[in-house]
C-alpha cells in the first residue's frame, strides 16, 4: 500500500472545518517544508509525507510517531540544533530547523 | 502572568480530575496552581469527540471536549492559575520542583498537593511492532482529531476495550478505514452501546484473535492476524494477511505514579485498576499527610470518575487547610462517594469498585 497522501483532514463531521492557522516555512533535513504555526513538529512532518523521523542507533531501524503525547520518546528528532527532542510535543515555530535522525549504515 | 508565591494548593496535571481539584479547591478561597506539561489544558479530553454516558451530574451526552471547554472555563472564572508548558521533574521529601515553561527550576512546599497526572498506554510487542504505522489508540487519536493528520488509508485496531471500539469508529468517521479490530479475549471488552456502533459500520470485531505480525520495509504495508486458543497462544495455520497501513495498540492503560513514588506514596498493585496504584483513603489522601491522588493516577477509569475524584481530592485539600466547615465538607463527601459509587455499578463498574474498596481499606489499616 502506497503511504502517500497523508494529509491534512480539512473537513471532520464533528469538528468541522480545520481552524484557521497561519503557515510557516521550517527547514527539514535542508530541505524547506510548510508547516502550520504551533502544531507539533511531528504533524508537520506527516503532513508532509515524512513518517520516519528518525533511526534506531544500533540496528539503523526506522521509527516514527507511537504515543503521540511526549512519553515514549520515539519520534525524538532535532530542533534548532537540540537533539534528542521529541517531536510530537514540540510546537512548530517561523524558522524552525529540523533534523530527522538518519544513522549512516 | 498572575503569579502567587508558593500555592496553598498545587495541583499537578490539568486533565479533568486535575481541573475539577481545581475549581473545587478555589471555591473555598484556595490560592490553587494547575501545572500541567503540556502547551494547553485539558489533558487527553481534548481528543474525546464522543459522547459521554451516565447521568447529567456526569455531563451525559456531551461529548469529552465540550466538558474539556466547560471545566477550563469555570477554572479561568475562578482565578485558578495555570502554569502550561511546566512539568514537574521531582518530589523530595515535600518539596516540588517544577521546571517553569521548561526554563527555569522552581521548588515550592505548597499547602497541600494534588497528582492527576492521568495514564500511559500499554503496549503489545510483536515482530514489527517499531515500525511507523504501529502506534497506540492514543496516539491515532490525538493525531486524527486534534492535529488533523490523516495518519494511514487503513487500520487494524488491537483491543476492543472501550478504547479501541471508539478510536476505530473515529478513524471510520475521517475515511480511515478500519479493516478489523481484534481481541485476544473470548467476549469484546467494551460497551455495547460502542460495539454495535462499530457494527453497525461493518467492522468485523475477531475475538480470540491476536496479532502475529507487522510488515514493511519503512512503513507497516501489511498485518498478520491469527486466532489464539484458551491460553492465549497462538494457533498456526489460522494465519490471516490484512492489506493495513497502521495498527492501533488499545492493549490498556497504566497509572502514571512516578511522582507519586518519588514523594515516597507507598503503592500497591490492584489488576482490576491497571496496575500499581497510590494507596488513598476514601478522601483521595495518600499514605503522605497533604499528598492526594486523583483521576487515572488513582486507578484506570473514566473521565466522568477522574472529574468526581477531583472533585473529592479538591475538597480533602480545603478541608486540610481548614478552609471548609466540618458539616459542609461532610456532605459534600457524601455527595461524591456517593456519584462515585454510583458511576462504579452494573457490570463493568463493579470490579472497580471493590477494587477501590481495597485501596482504601488497606490506607485505613495502614495510616488512618
Amino acid at each position: 500500500m502506497s503511504n502517500a497522501g497523508r494529509t491534512r483532514i480539512r473537513e471532520h463531521p464533528v469538528l468541522g472545518p480545520l481552524a484557521e492557522a497561519p503557515e510557516c516555512t521550517i527547514i527539514v533535513d535542508s530541505q524547506p517544508l510548510t508547516a502550520r504555526v504551533g502544531e507539533p513538529v511531528l504533524a508537520a512532518l506527516l503532513a508532509n509525507g515524512i513518517h520516519v523521523v528518525r533511526r534506531s542507533e544500533k540496528r539503523n531501524e526506522p521509527r516514527g510517531l507511537f504515543c503521540g503525547i511526549g512519553l515514549c520518546t520515539d519520534c525524538m528528532v532535532t530542533v534548532n540544533g537540540l537533539p534528542n527532542t521529541r517531536s510530537c510535543v514540540t510546537l512548530v515555530e517561523p524558522g524552525m530547523v529540523i533534523g530527522t535522525r538518519k544513522v549512516e549504515p | 502572568m498572575k503569579r502567587t508565591e508558593v500555592p496553598d494548593v498545587l495541583v499537578v496535571g490539568g486533565g479533568p480530575a486535575g481541573m475539577a481539584a481545581a475549581i473545587v479547591a478555589s471555591e473555598y478561597g484556595a490560592k490553587v496552581r494547575i501545572v500541567d506539561e503540556n502547551a494547553w489544558l485539558g489533558g487527553q479530553l481534548v481528543k474525546q469527540t464522543h459522547k459521554f454516558f451516565g447521568s447529567a451530574r456526569h455531563y451525559a451526552g456531551s461529548r469529552g471536549i465540550d466538558i474539556c471547554a466547560r471545566l477550563v472555563k469555570e477554572a479561568e472564572e475562578r482565578d485558578v492559575e495555570v502554569m502550561l508548558d511546566s512539568p514537574v521533574v521531582g518530589v523530595f521529601d515535600g518539596l516540588v520542583i517544577v521546571a517553569e515553561r521548561q526554563e527555569r527550576l522552581a521548588a515550592m512546599r505548597p499547602g497541600c498537593t494534588i497528582l492527576a497526572t492521568g495514564a500511559g498506554e500499554n503496549a503489545i510487542a510483536f515482530p514489527g511492532w517499531t515500525l511507523p504505522g504501529v502506534m497506540t489508540a492514543g496516539a491515532a487519536q490525538t493525531f486524527v482529531n486534534v492535529h488533523r493528520i490523516r495518519i494511514g488509508h487503513r487500520a487494524v485496531v488491537a483491543g476492543s476495550g472501550n478504547v479501541g471500539l471508539i478510536v476505530a469508529y473515529q478513524l471510520e468517521q475521517v475515511g480511515i478505514n478500519v479493516a478489523a479490530i481484534v481481541e485476544a479475549m473470548p467476549s469484546i471488552g467494551g460497551w455495547g452501546v460502542h460495539a454495535a456502533k462499530v457494527r453497525k459500520l461493518g467492522i468485523p470485531i475477531l475475538t480470540g484473535h491476536t496479532i502475529a505480525e507487522a510488515r514493511g520495509t519503512e512503513h507497516v504495508e501489511s498485518v498478520t492476524i491469527q486466532r489464539v486458543d484458551k491460553a492465549f497462544r497462538p494457533v498456526s495455520g489460522t494465519e490471516e494477511i490484512l492489506e493495513a497501513d497502521i495498527v492501533c495498540l488499545a492493549v490498556g492503560m497504566n497509572s502514571r505514579t512516578r511522582l507519586a513514588e518519588m514523594a515516597g506514596c507507598t503503592l500497591m498493585h490492584v489488576p482490576a485498576l491497571g496496575g500499581k496504584v497510590p494507596v488513598h483513603s476514601a478522601g483521595m489522601e495518600t499514605s503522605i499527610p497533604g499528598f492526594f491522588v486523583a483521576g487515572d493516577i488513582s486507578g484506570i477509569e473514566e473521565a466522568s470518575t477522574a472529574i468526581e475524584e477531583g472533585r473529592l481530592a479538591g475538597l480533602s485539600a480545603a478541608r486540610t487547610l481548614e478552609a471548609v466547615s466540618g458539616v459542609e465538607y461532610e456532605e459534600r463527601r457524601s455527595a461524591y462517594i456517593e456519584a462515585l459509587a454510583e458511576l462504579r455499578s452494573g457490570p463493568f463498574g463493579l470490579a472497580r469498585r471493590e477494587a477501590k474498596e481495597e485501596v482504601v481499606k488497606s490506607h485505613e489499616r495502614r495510616y488512618a
